[in-house]
């Protein structure tokens, strides 16, 4: 690296245009380099380059471009790439969404000053994530089974519960028989601050907030800020799990905030739009997020992140769901329709998939039945569901028995095994036996999905109780 | 002669450099003050524009670009298989071990480890005339490969000298070829330039299949040896897991496997589970004959844009040696996306949903340097490289220009349902939509070594699910039991068609693959279900105890009987279809 850094001060800035500065006449600058600026007024802003063109460079400012001005403003290009410093004693505080402090706590002493926007992890390096997270919740444990170092994200809609969802999910999270230290990351972008009041109450009032670190970026904050705060989060995250060996959950929301802020910094470049306007990087830049999650052969911690994302008209082929969904193993649907029948939480367990699943359970993780049972009950569901469109159009009677059988079973499955108040934290071995009391509805031999075995240890077994 | 040009650009992974003239397309070039791998993409006078295969944080304007005097290669000979490389063919083990966990920037891994010894057995004698593609010595690779050191392209003429039996590096010279141009020394590291297809004799036709092990792959819709096929798939329909069950059990020589764009996690399950995979061919581990590249989505784009052809180009090498390989590229729409990212970098007008006006032909120009070929050289051999292209449509819209494209070039389509996924039938390969082009010219590879009738059944099969969909129209509007009987018997064995052939599960042991023969079995068992049902059916049976014949819950387990018991098995089953049915 270039080693010899002046501080290089400028007054030469030729234009703003939306999120964007360009000053010209500027020397030694580099891309990504961060700039930190004062305004006419003497407030003090930052931002980043985001091209260079001989000497004149582009500036992406973070905290909005409101009151700048082409004669007055100063820049000053500090040499140094985002960074951000990181310490153990970030645990417990309350962080806005470029790293400064929020809470009236004294700022943080650094360990360490980490490049924010960190390095690809070595494929060969990561181990395959299989250890199970317990999550309290039926659906994801026994159908969308979680695991430490997987990225899950929460598909929702507009007016959805997905807050209550990811609080819950929050406080009930727990590894099985493991006692390493447990921390949360919780990243907001762009929420009001009702929701963020929400979840700042929910960790108080449930002790949690001893646990968390709070990157903090509200709707009425710049746009732009938003495009660093999961960086903030993640590069936190990788200092406690990969130096200080914890189980780290990061909560990323709402990444539909995130992508809307990539595109306005996008369209304020002039830059060829993608799909709805999006940039065609967009799939790039989305996987330099969630791929910082894993493991690390030989290293104790992990970063499991639960982004969550409210889908545009519920749309699920939206870019910004579409996009996720391919880097992401796997998502958690919310359905509009289980919430409108009243059931909480509404996951709706058909489009929702766990891509880790198979290497976090079975008989010496979760229980030896777990795959079959899940299998099962997501195929008699599926079912259920369609007979549900099928009666609609011929009647109840004219089916036969054992698709009336199937149309039960679909009911108990929503009212019994979906269903759950939101302070219910079931083991995952009440999650698989509730299993086994709905899938007794069915006649025995439409059981095909679940070996022979298990039909006789555990369905016998329900009957005795 | 090198080239030393100054930046004056940068914008995220492409950059532009002055003082270049002299520099050519697609030359390689190093950018920076930490020797960045780049490319050059665009000439205008004095500027050349390069998309660098490096994150480019921190570089300014000024700094060094200098040129390589060659075009983006990569290195063959001893020492590829086995390995695990990045899209620009570096090995992730050395780069592990120079950069520790994650990767850094400008890291200097030589594809080939250049000291290692490897034992070189000529073939070939002082004096031999031989032309390119012939082979001059063999070098035991791996347990499963045994290295072919050919003549390189262009080298043809008369031995000189070759070195006798005995332990060599890859740079040290075997062999002097005296030829029009001169003599040449030929060494066993040969360098490729990736864009470039090797050259071969002449294209075969395809005529026999790939054999998989997948039922709904081999019997339905079979690829060809030498042939394309597309999986498009709408997320969480299990494209990646039908792709690894292909690299798994493909009966082919080698099997490249490119992660293009995909996920770190889903790789390392790749590179975990590879190397502890046992050939069901030989016993030895599947790593011995498999080489793994991977360019995870956070890795740079520029590089994932180059994977693809650092893929085919080393299946190329190994099948002039003679080999048949399967290539699987996952996923190609990664690939055109990184195409598209690049474009817009550079400003160019774009084509349909922004992708460049280019993407229909790099991906034909990808998909033709698959084929069953004669190979080059004297003896030439018949060898092959197969395609499976997987396709990523956005929002599972198969009418989107990279799907459509790939389409219009592959010959197999195997069409994985999202709706298949959510009822648990894997793989979920939607019979209807699904098609292949290569069943007339396999034909008689299947009549020839599995059963004489076996089109007939598989078309009968195939009959009975169309016939399934037309029905279940009908049964959405009037209710299964209007339906007449024989109707009925035929909605119950396309039932069977699909949960107890189609349906296949990949983390079985046993139904994990399937052979031919067993597949062929299996159909004819179900088919020969219908046929004794409809006749009780019409001697007067009531259709409700034929379709709950005990015999069929057997039917239904037929997959998970092993190899070695089925054939014994498969027969009582059968008497006892007849037998229940005749009862019934």
């Amino acid at each position: 690296m270039n080693t010899n850094i002046k501080t290089r001060e400028y007054t030469t800035v030729s234009e703003v245009a939306g999120p964007l500065m360009v000053v010209e006449g500027v020397e030694g600058v580099s891309y990504s380099e961060i700039v930190e600026i004062q305004t006419p007024s003497g407030e003090q802003r930052s931002g980043q380059v985001l091209e260079v063109n001989k000497d004149v460079a582009v500036v992406q400012v973070f905290e909005g471009t409101i009151d700048l001005n082409t004669k007055t403003t100063k820049t000053r290009f500090t040499g140094e790439t985002a960074k951000i410093g990181v310490s153990k004693d970030m645990i417990g505080r309350i962080f806005n969404g470029i790293g400064r402090p929020i809470d009236g706590g004294p700022e943080i002493i650094a360990d360490d000053e980490l490049d924010i926007n960190g390095s690809p992890m070595n494929p060969v390096s990561r181990e395959f994530p299989e250890e199970f997270i317990q999550t309290g919740i039926s659906t994801i444990d026994g159908m969308n089974t979680l695991v430490r170092g997987q990225k899950l994200p929460i598909f929702s809609g507009s007016g959805l519960p997905h807050n209550d969802f990811a609080a819950q999910i929050t406080r009930q999270a727990k590894v099985l028989g493991d006692d390493s230290d447990f921390v949360v990351i919780f990243a907001a972008m762009g929420i009001t601050h009702e929701e963020a009041n929400f979840f700042m109450n929910d960790f108080e009032r449930t002790g949690a907030i001893e646990n968390v670190t709070v990157f903090m970026n509200l709707a009425d904050d710049p746009a732009i800020e938003r495009i660093m705060t999961p960086k903030m989060a993640l590069t936190t995250a990788e200092y406690f799990a990969f130096e200080l060996d914890m189980q780290v959950l990061v909560i990323l929301t709402d990444m539909t905030n995130y992508c809307e802020a990539l595109r306005e910094i996008s369209a304020a470049r002039g830059e060829v739009p993608g799909r709805r306007g999006y940039p065609g990087y967009m799939y790039t830049d989305l996987a330099s997020i969630y791929e910082r999650a894993g493991r690390i052969d030989g290293k104790k911690g992990s970063i499991t992140q639960m982004p969550i994302l409210v889908m545009p008209q519920d749309d699920i082929t939206h870019p910004i769901p579409d996009l996720t969904g391919y880097i992401t193993e796997g998502q958690i649907v919310l359905s509009r329709e289980l919430f409108r029948k009243g059931i909480y939480p509404p996951v709706n367990v058909l489009p929702s998939l766990s891509r880790l699943m198979s290497g976090g359970i079975g008989g010496d993780k979760t229980r030896d039945d777990h795959s079959g049972v899940s299998d099962q009950l997501y195929s008699a569901y599926a079912e259920g569901r369609d007979l549900r469109d099928l009666v609609a159009v011929v009647g109840e009677e004219a089916l036969t028995e054992r698709d009336q059988k199937f149309l039960k079973f679909a009911e108990a499955f929503e009212s019994k095994f979906i269903t759950q108040s939101k302070d219910e934290d079931r083991t995952i071995f009440e999650t698989l036996d509730l299993g086994w009391e709905l899938l007794e509805i069915l006649p025995k031999s439409e059981l095909k999905r679940v070996k022979e075995e298990f039909i006789e240890k555990y369905l016998s077994k329900s009957d005795d109780e | 002669m090198i080239i030393k040009g100054n930046i004056i650009k940068i914008a995220g992974p492409v950059i532009v450099a002055d003082g270049m003239r002299g520099t050519q397309m697609f030359e390689m070039v190093k950018v920076g003050n930490n020797n960045l791998i780049g490319e050059i993409i665009e000439l205008e006078g004095d500027t050349a524009t390069i998309q660098v295969y490096e994150e480019t944080a921190g570089i300014q304007p000024g700094e060094v670009v200098e040129s390589t005097g060659g075009p983006l290669s990569v290195e063959l000979g001893p020492g590829v298989m086995g390995s695990i490389f990045d899209g620009i063919q570096r090995p992730l083990e050395i780069i592990k071990e120079a950069s520790g966990d994650f990767i850094a920037r400008g890291v200097d891994a030589p594809s080939v480890n250049k000291d290692k010894k490897w034992t070189f057995k000529p073939v070939a004698k002082v004096g031999d005339i031989v032309k390119p593609g012939d082979v001059l010595g063999e070098v035991q690779e791996t347990t499963a490969v045994l290295q072919k050191i050919l003549v390189p392209p262009m080298h043809g003429g008369k031995i000189k000298s070759i070195v006798s039996s005995g332990e060599y590096n890859v740079l040290e010279d075997i062999a002097e070829i005296e030829t029009e141009d001169g003599d040449k020394k030929v060494q066993m590291l040969q360098k490729w330039p990736v864009r470039k297809g090797r050259p071969y004799e002449d294209k075969l036709d395809p005529d026999v299949p790939l054999v998989t092990g997948q039922r709904a792959q081999d019997t339905f819709f079979s690829v060809a040896k030498g042939g394309t096929a597309a999986i498009p798939g709408p997320f969480g329909s299990g494209k990646t897991v039908t792709q690894q069950q292909l690299a798994k059990w493909a009966d082919a020589d080698i099997v490249i496997y490119i992660g293009c764009g995909e996920r770190g996690n889903e790789m390392t399950e790749v590179l975990t589970e590879f190397p502890y995979l046992e050939d069901p061919k030989t016993g030895n581990p599947l790593m011995d004959r498999t080489v793994l590249i991977a360019n995870t989505s956070n890795m740079p784009v520029a590089a994932r844009e180059a994977c693809v052809y650092t893929g085919i180009t080393i299946a190329e090498y190994y099948r002039d040696q003679g080999y048949d390989v399967a290539l699987m590229a996952d996923s190609t729409s990664r690939w055109a996306e990184a195409m598209r990212e690049i474009s817009g970098r550079l400003e160019e007008m774009p084509g349909e949903e922004g992708y460049p006006a280019y993407l229909a032909s790099r991906l034909a120009q990808f998909y033709e340097r698959a084929g069953r070929v004669n190979t080059l050289g004297t003896d030439s051999k018949i060898a092959s490289i197969s395609v499976v292209g997987a396709v990523s449509p956005p929002g599972g819209d198969l009418s989107e220009p990279v799907t459509q494209n790939t389409l219009r070039i592959c010959k197999v389509f195997w069409a994985l349902d999202a709706s298949l996924a959510d009822k648990r039938h894997f793989p979920s390969i939607d019979w209807l939509q699904s098609y292949s082009l290569y069943i007339d010219s396999i034909q008689g590879w299947w009549e020839k070594n599995v059963a004489p009738d076996w089109r007939n059944v598989r078309d009968e099969a195939m009959v009975l699910l169309q016939k399934e969909s037309e029905l279940q129209e009908i049964v959405q509007l009037v209710g299964r039991d209007a339906l007449p009987d024989t109707e009925q018997v035929t909605l119950e064995t396309s039932r069977m068609l699909r949960e107890d052939f189609l349906q296949q599960n990949a983390f079985d042991d046993i139904d994990t693959f399937c052979t031919p023969e067993k597949q062929y079995s299996m159909l004819k068992t179900i088919l020969l279900f219908q046929k004794e049902a409809i006749a009780a059916v019409e001697d007067g049976a009531n259709v409700q105890s034929v379709v709950e014949l005990p015999v069929k819950e057997r039917i239904g387990k037929m997959k998970y009987i092993p190899e070695n018991e089925f054939s014994d098995e498969i027969s009582k089953i059968q008497n006892d279809i007849t037998k229940e049915c005749s009862e019934a």
